[in-house]
């Protein structure tokens, strides 16, 4: 797979010109994140009737769901717009095809860098955990794997969906009305089992319930049976985004 | 076309060559060969089927039927290796704007699996071959159409290609950008690159090509050398009138004045072996044109007289 190296490597070249800048907002966007509703919301919780979530404080509660959730947002915004702009703004898939490099060569290579990119924000994350105290156990490390997990198991079946489209239109509502929402009611900000059981049925049938709920639980040191469910699902996710991918960006870009 | 003989060592072999797009046929059963060393053309307007045709031979596309060997290879089964060894300056450029000039070489070069240091001095001649090298560290988005097309030109030839494809290497450019590539392309085919290439261009295709094949609505309609084709299907020369506007004369009025006569919206065009002769001809019958005009027959000319059409409309 010398073919997916290369590709790897021009998306790493052009990092390079971009690197310090993403890498300071996978800093600071945690920091403002637990800051603001861990140690602000989560004080005046600690104050009220209920002090603690699910046992812990909200702090602790909050910062792995948020893990597990801000991959899942990294993992939306790389495989929509960059994507497109590779498929027909800029066109440099094209470029590439016209070398030996095929077009599993192209999709290995971009699941390589994405996987980079998770790793790369989520031990950002997991590095400011530790700076807030949330992190009590050696299991928590395992968190990171799982948010790199939940990243994946949305960016297959995103970037499968980007390859289909023409324009740029359909991006916006996927963020409104998949990521948002899930963003808000998926578990990460209090406890899914205090919405509607609709609702929380729907929630367990997307990535991220499964990815905060693993994130959450090795962060707290807990490696419950559920976690082998969690763990087939988002596995079973990123496996049929892939295999669709390699389909839709087969049939555009080799017509 | 049956006449063409089978050369086993054509580099580019096709018979009944097809692709669909749905209902759409967008090349249709098309035959011709491309030898070593020479420079082939397809000239055609707009939607002939020339970038289809490439793509197929460039192994991006697959042929709805027909027969195509590229190198002696199925494009279809031995697409990367067949890619090692072509060069392709697609119809749109394709450069990484995100990178700079020499770093659009060095990746590129490195997608053929060349190792760094023979990537670097790769990118390193190219940008004295393309006359770019006082703008190596600059963006590509800064860059000028001409100076871009030669990047991209530097960029098909890092893997040393044996076969250059180009679609439509000049269209945009201003005249003495094109004359740049022309030159650069030139130099290429004497250092032994086999060249093929599309163009809407007539001029394009007289300066460039040894032999081409004359394409419209996804068919070949002509082949050979400029020369010949010239020679087959135009006359020596060509007298052009200019009239008036609604003075236009109607055209048994230039009856017996010409070969044959073609009316465009804005001119009468004469085919003739004596240009001069028609034109006194035309004033002896009391015609006072706009302007006179006696030219040399171009391609222009034979893809008027083969399909009724200008190449560019
Ligand atoms: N990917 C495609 N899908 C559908 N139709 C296409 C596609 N590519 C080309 N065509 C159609 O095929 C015909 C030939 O196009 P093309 O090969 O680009 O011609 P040319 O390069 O000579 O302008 C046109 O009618 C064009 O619209
Ligand atoms: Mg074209």
């Amino acid at each position: 797979m010398t073919g997916a190296q290369h590709v790897l490597e021009h998306h790493l070249t052009v990092y390079r010109r971009t690197w310090k800048g993403s890498l300071f907002m996978s800093f600071l966007s945690p920091v403002l994140f637990l800051a603001a509703m861990g140690l602000g919301l989560g004080s005046l919780i600690a104050r009220g009737p209920v002090r603690t979530i699910d046992g812990v404080s909200y702090l602790v509660f909050l910062a792995p769901g948020l893990l597990a959730a801000s991959a899942m947002q990294a993992a939306f915004v790389e495989t929509t717009y960059p994507i497109m702009a590779r498929i027909q703004w800029q066109r440099t898939y094209e470029g590439m095809l016209a070398t030996p490099i095929a077009v599993l060569d192209v999709l290995v290579g971009e699941f390589g860098w994405l996987t980079f990119r998770l790793a790369l924000s989520s031990c950002a994350f997991f590095f400011v955990m530790l700076l807030f105290g949330t992190v009590h156990s050696v299991l928590a490390v395992l968190a990171i794997v799982a948010a790199i997990l939940t990243g994946l198991a949305f960016a297959a079946p995103i970037l499968s969906w980007t390859a289909t489209r023409r324009t740029d239109q359909s991006f916006a509502l996927i963020g409104r009305f998949v990521i948002t929402p899930l963003f808000l009611l998926g578990g990460v900000f209090f406890p899914l089992h205090q919405l509607p059981q609709v609702i929380q049925g729907i929630a367990w049938l997307t990535p991220l319930a499964h990815g905060v709920a693993l994130a959450r639980s090795l962060s707290l040191g807990v490696l419950a049976p559920s976690a082998g469910i969690h763990l087939a699902v988002l596995l079973l996710y990123a496996a049929i985004g892939i295999t669709a991918a390699r389909i839709t960006l087969q049939r555009r870009l080799v017509q | 076309m049956a006449s063409t003989p089978t050369r086993p060592d054509a580099l580019i072999h096709a018979r009944g060559l097809s692709k669909r797009f749905g209902d759409l046929v967008a090349v249709d059963a098309v035959d011709f060969d491309v030898n070593r060393g020479e420079a082939f053309g397809f000239l055609g307007p707009n939607g002939a089927g020339k970038t289809s045709t490439m793509r197929m031979i460039g192994c991006v596309s697959s042929p709805s039927g027909g027969v195509l060997r590229v190198l002696g290879m199925d494009p279809v089964h031995e697409g990367p290796r067949i890619r090692a060894r072509l060069g392709v300056v697609p119809q749109s450029d394709t450069l990484d704007t995100e990178l700079h000039v020499d770093e659009n070489l060095f990746t590129y070069a490195r997608y053929f699996g060349l190792p760094r240091d023979t990537a670097r001095r790769r990118a390193e001649q190219l940008l004295d071959f393309v006359q770019l090298r006082d703008r190596a560290h600059d963006n590509v988005e800064f860059l000028s159409g001409g100076m871009k097309r030669r990047l991209t030109i530097a960029r098909a030839l890092v893997n040393e290609p044996e076969l250059l494809l180009l679609d439509e290497p000049t269209t945009g450019l201003d005249p003495q950008a094109r004359h740049l590539v022309w030159d650069r392309l030139y130099r290429l085919k004497q250092q032994g690159v086999t060249i093929v290439l599309t163009t809407h261009y007539m001029d394009e295709a007289e300066q460039l090509c040894d032999r081409l094949v004359v394409m419209d609505k996804a068919k070949i309609v002509a082949f050979g050398s400029p020369r010949s084709l010239i020679d087959q299907y135009s006359s020596r020369e060509v007298l052009e009138l200019r009239f008036p506007i609604d003075t236009t004369p109607a055209l048994d009025g230039l009856d017996g004045l010409a070969e044959r006569i073609e009316a465009l919206p804005d001119r009468v065009l004469l085919y003739t072996s004596d240009g001069e002769a028609a034109a006194a001809a035309v004033h002896g019958r009391g015609l006072r044109p706009e302007s006179i005009l006696v030219r040399r027959s171009t391609l222009e000319d034979v893809f008027l007289r083969l399909t009724g059409r200008s190449l560019i409309e």
